[in-house]
């Protein structure tokens, strides 16, 4: 195996300004009917990504995956691939290849003829075909299998078959359809790490549609968020997770304490927030795009939340009438690895706090029915204008 | 619940003697020494000799077999692109009318279908001079067109229940549409054409009343001949055709339904 | 599916290549060439005899070759269309009342057998669908085999089954009772019928049932339904498309049933198939025969769009 390539922080294409695309989707509308599945979407993705599409189902992901196929044609918009105008191109001329979710195996056919099957559309020499499929039963670590037919494999053999088939023509775009949907949890782990070395050892560029935001967070180089038809976000991981641009994708990517409020600081270095349903004034160390008086909201990860028995002290910085808030632990969740505080706060409402189990059964941890404070920095939440 | 142990079992097995006695009996009796009276006399194949000597039932089995044998493969074709055009296809003009035409014939009063063939035809020949005459062409056209029918109904269901995205992944790695369907979609449905050609070439065979009404002199089929002689009574030559057609079909069904068993669950688990 | 366009350049493959590429070269589409075979073929071999029927029902009986009348004449160079509603009258106002009366009978009998097959098939579907799985198959194929074995030599067992001297006769005469005369009579039609179309009736009630959530079941009966109770409030009521498309499935070709009255019925079973039969081919009168066949089609419209309803939520329930 090639060694792994360095993704150098200056070799991100998409934070080049100049850099060309090589999916190109503008302006892009399918519609079912009066049903727009897909609405007005335009999205620039660059060659060697691993590309996520995250959305729940109905968000119109695996439409636009499957118009990227040419399964289906869009009702106005263009793709361009590689600079190429996809619009009149049907499926079997693309240079796209796609893994579908069922794996979509020739059931009358063995493993071999699987993945010699688009080889033999392009009418390639027989010894390159045997050379190529051996090449990739090998990548797939399938050799001895090659006789099988579908139904007696495994389904995580059906899975690097499936794989393996839509690698054989080397695509210069590979889509992947809830690649790892139907496997179960460890093996799916397992499969991830091995998707990703796959992925970045041939340089191919892949689309992967998910609706499991883990799966989207440890695989993708950028994620696109997707909601109704449209991309609420795209980012790198990091940026989906610690700055989200929408209350819906910090509600959708992991799980966040929103509260509305309004500005009553509005500075170039700092705003206050006064939230009534958290109860307390909220301290954001940097300027936020808004208006005095303006009301918005604020959202926090629940591991971002410190949960101490005594008030805390003001941190530097912040106001000490700011960023802290007393309540009552009324539930506690122990997972293991962390433990959820489900904290009732002086006003009534709920707030989330996670808390990584860092000592072995620690006899000092906060318990149920205790009082606590619940305090954060200036950095910590994520301003939210729409 | 007490009631239910014994009804259910008792009221099949009554509905299946009531299905099966009939043709036991006739089996029985196509052994039957006693040419005349259903009355049991001795075990002897004297019907199976006569069969052999009749001079109308063998020529017309053999006619028949010919016609259902064009007609079915006809009738494959047909309804196997009928039943790709309405459930692969996306709207086209005309597709609920296609879909109500193509499954009318399955309910269609043999009487109607028959009448309204033959009139046709008369009409035809009357005007553009085709078909001359009735026979074994115009028997052949009536029986494929309502083999059609059934062999639409089977396919389609076949197709209805095929994974599309299997057909999309052939069509991804470079398969035209003409290519998908000879190479996946008709390996995969094989089965349900079998059975389909299978379904359509008894239903030929069996025919009576529209082959009654569009066939000509010369061209008498099988269930015409049998018609007209057990319509005066118990004939000992047909009871041991019937004997033989039965014992065939019986087997072929046998046959086809543990390959069938075998095949659908081997589609099911890939 | 998109549509067919030339691939791209295979290696020379001559006729067929040419094949392929010819449609796309006169300008039409695989798709319509697809649905056009079927398409021409039935319009020109269902549609059009329909039509043909109906035009002829328009004319009258005349002697010669064909025995109707033409419906367009030219007379002075002027086209004239002459169409006659006496056959249709005649249907309905013979004097004897045969027509309308073997219509009647024809839907009395009809609809009586169709009872009886769902009285006797529907416990049959039903325990084939709750049979254990080695069983079920082995059931269900005992009621496909008579389906597929000749209607009419299932009709002439049966009517060795009841004749005078037939098998019932001879084995009641073992206990010493009287023969019965059961040929000839409607009493052997219904028989006749159930006897024939009940596997027409079974099949897509069991397709039905056998998808039926076992689990509905239990939820009736943990909510305190006994069984019977559980079988009239859920699996009655979900069942009723299977119970409607297997019935139409009896009640239509039973409406224009020929053979079955002719080998089992007597001369008093006057069933329109017969009847139909008897002015085409003994009386060469076709013109009445069309009437009576548009008259028949019109009667079986009705129950052909409610089966169509019931079989299309059969198969949407399996999709």
């Amino acid at each position: 195996m090639a060694k792994k390539p360095q993704l150098a922080a200056d070799t991100r294409p998409w934070r080049d300004p100049a850099a060309k695309p090589f999916v190109r989707i503008r302006h892009v509308t399918k519609k079912f009917g009066d049903v727009a599945a897909v609405n007005d979407l335009s999205l620039d993705i660059y060659k060697g990504e691993l590309f996520c599409l995250l959305g729940g189902s109905g968000s119109g992901k695996s439409t636009l995956l499957r118009m990227l196929a040419g399964f289906e044609s869009p009702t106005s918009g263009t793709i361009e691939i590689d600079g190429q105008d996809m619009s009149k191109v049907p499926p079997y001329n693309r240079p796209v290849n796609m893994m579908f979710q069922s794996y979509a195996l020739f059931p009358h056919m063995n493993v071999w003829n699987n993945i010699a099957y688009g080889l033999k559309r392009d009418h390639m020499p027989k010894d390159e075909i045997t050379a190529r499929v051996q090449e990739l039963l090998k990548l797939v670590k399938l050799e001895d299998y090659a006789a099988r037919r579908p139904h007696q494999l495994s389904g995580g053999q059906r899975q690097r078959v499936a794989l393996a088939r839509a690698l054989a023509k080397r695509p210069k775009l590979l889509l992947l359809d809830e690649p790892l949907g139907a496997l179960d949890k460890k093996l799916r782990e397992e499969t991830q790490f091995e998707l990703v070395k796959i992925q970045e050892t041939l340089g191919v560029t892949f689309i992967v549609v998910t609706h499991d935001q883990e799966e989207a967070m440890s695989l993708a180089t950028r994620i696109g968020v997707m909601n109704q038809g449209e991309i609420a976000m795209v980012g790198e991981p990091t940026e989906i997770y610690e700055f989200p641009n929408s209350r819906f994708v910090a509600n959708f990517i992991g799980s966040a304490n929103m509260v509305e409020g309004v500005v009553t600081e509005d500075e170039p270095d700092h705003v206050r927030i006064h939230s009534t349903e958290l109860g307390t004034d909220i301290y954001v160390d940097h300027g936020v795009d808004c208006s005095p008086e303006q009301i918005l909201w604020w959202a926090i990860r629940p591991e971002k939340v410190v949960l101490t028995r005594d008030r805390p002290a003001p941190q530097p910085g912040v106001p000490p009438d700011a960023n802290m808030v007393k309540g009552y632990v009324e539930d506690i969740a122990y997972l293991g690895d962390m433990t959820v505080y489900q904290v009732r706060l002086d006003n009534g409402r709920y707030m989330r706090v996670t808390k990584t189990n860092a000592l072995r059964g620690d006899p000092n941890a906060i318990s149920w029915d205790e009082t606590v404070w619940a305090s954060w920095a200036g950095a910590s939440g994520s301003v939210l204008t729409n | 619940m007490g009631k239910n142990r014994w009804f259910l079992p008792l009221a099949s097995a009554i509905g299946f003697i009531f299905l099966y006695a009939p043709i036991i009996s006739l089996v029985i009796f196509s052994f039957n020494a006693n040419r005349l009276v259903t009355v049991w006399s001795g075990f002897s194949l004297q019907s199976y000799a006569d069969l052999l000597k009749d001079p109308q039932l063998l020529p017309a089995a053999w006619l028949s077999l010919q016609i259902a044998a064009v007609a079915a493969s006809i009738a494959l074709v047909l309804g196997t692109l009928c039943a790709v055009a309405l459930v692969r296809f996306r709207r086209f003009r005309g597709k609920t009318v296609l879909q109500a035409t193509v499954s009318a014939p399955l309910v269609m009063p043999d009487v109607i279908t028959g009448l309204a063939l033959l009139l046709l035809f008369v009409a035809m020949q009357s005007l553009i001079g085709w078909p001359a005459g009735r026979g074994i062409l115009t028997i052949v056209i009536a029986h494929a067109t309502f083999c059609t029918a059934y062999v639409t109904v089977v396919v389609q269901s076949r197709l209805i229940d095929m994974d599309t995205s299997i057909e999309e992944a052939a069509m991804d790695l470079g398969a035209t549409p003409v290519r998908v369907f000879f190479d996946i979609t008709l390996p995969i449905i094989a089965p349900a054409l079998i059975s389909a050609w299978l379904l359509a070439f008894t239903l030929s065979l069996d025919d009576l009343v529209i082959a009654s009404f569009v066939s000509g002199p010369g061209s008498s089929t099988l269930p015409m001949i049998i018609f007209s002689k057990v319509r005066l009574g118990v004939s000992p030559e047909v009871n041991a055709l019937a004997t033989i057609i039965i014992g065939v079909v019986a087997l072929a069904v046998v046959i086809a339904s543990f390959i069938g068993f075998t095949s659908s669950g081997r589609t099911r688990k890939a | 599916m998109t549509e067919v366009a030339p691939p791209p350049a295979p290696p020379p493959s001559g006729f067929l290549t040419w094949l392929r590429r010819l449609p796309s070269a006169v300008g039409i589409s695989g798709r319509a060439l697809v649905i056009a075979a079927p398409a021409a073929w039935l319009t020109l071999f269902f549609i059009v005899p329909l039509a043909v029927v109906f035009g002829i029902s328009l004319a009258t009986k005349q002697f010669g070759q064909p025995p109707y009348s033409n419906l367009m004449t030219t007379e002075n160079g002027t086209v004239q269309l002459t169409l006659h509603l006496s056959n249709y009258i005649r249907v309905f106002t013979d004097p004897s009342g045969i027509y309308i009366n073997a219509f009647l009978s024809s839907i009395r009998i009809a609809a009586i057998s169709t009872v009886v097959a769902i009285l006797i098939g529907y416990p049959m579907a039903y325990a084939i669908a709750r049979a254990p799985d080695k069983w079920r198959n082995v059931l269900l194929m005992l009621v496909i085999l008579p389906f597929w074995t000749s209607f009419l030599l299932r009709v002439y067992a049966l009517s060795g089954f009841l004749r005078g001297e037939g098998v019932i006769n001879n084995t009641l005469a073992l206990f010493g009772i009287a023969p019965l005369t059961m040929m000839q009579t409607d009493f052997a039609v219904y028989v006749g019928i159930v006897y024939s179309y009940l596997p027409f009736f079974i099949l897509p009630l069991y397709t039905n049932l056998v998808k039926l959530d076992p689990s509905l079941l239990e939820a009736s009966a943990d909510l305190g339904a006994r069984p019977i109770r559980t079988f009239f409030s859920v699996t009655l009521p979900l069942s009723m498309p299977g119970v409607v498309a297997g019935a139409m499935l009896v009640f239509i070709p039973a409406i224009g049933e020929f053979v079955i009255p002719s080998l089992l019925g007597g001369p008093g079973t006057q069933m329109i198939g017969r009847i139909l039969w008897d002015e085409f081919f003994a009386k060469t009168n076709w013109p009445r025969a069309a009437a009576l066949a548009i008259t028949m089609l019109v009667i079986v419209v009705i129950p052909i769009m409610l089966m169509q309803r019931a079989q299309n939520a059969v198969v949407e329930g399996r999709r």
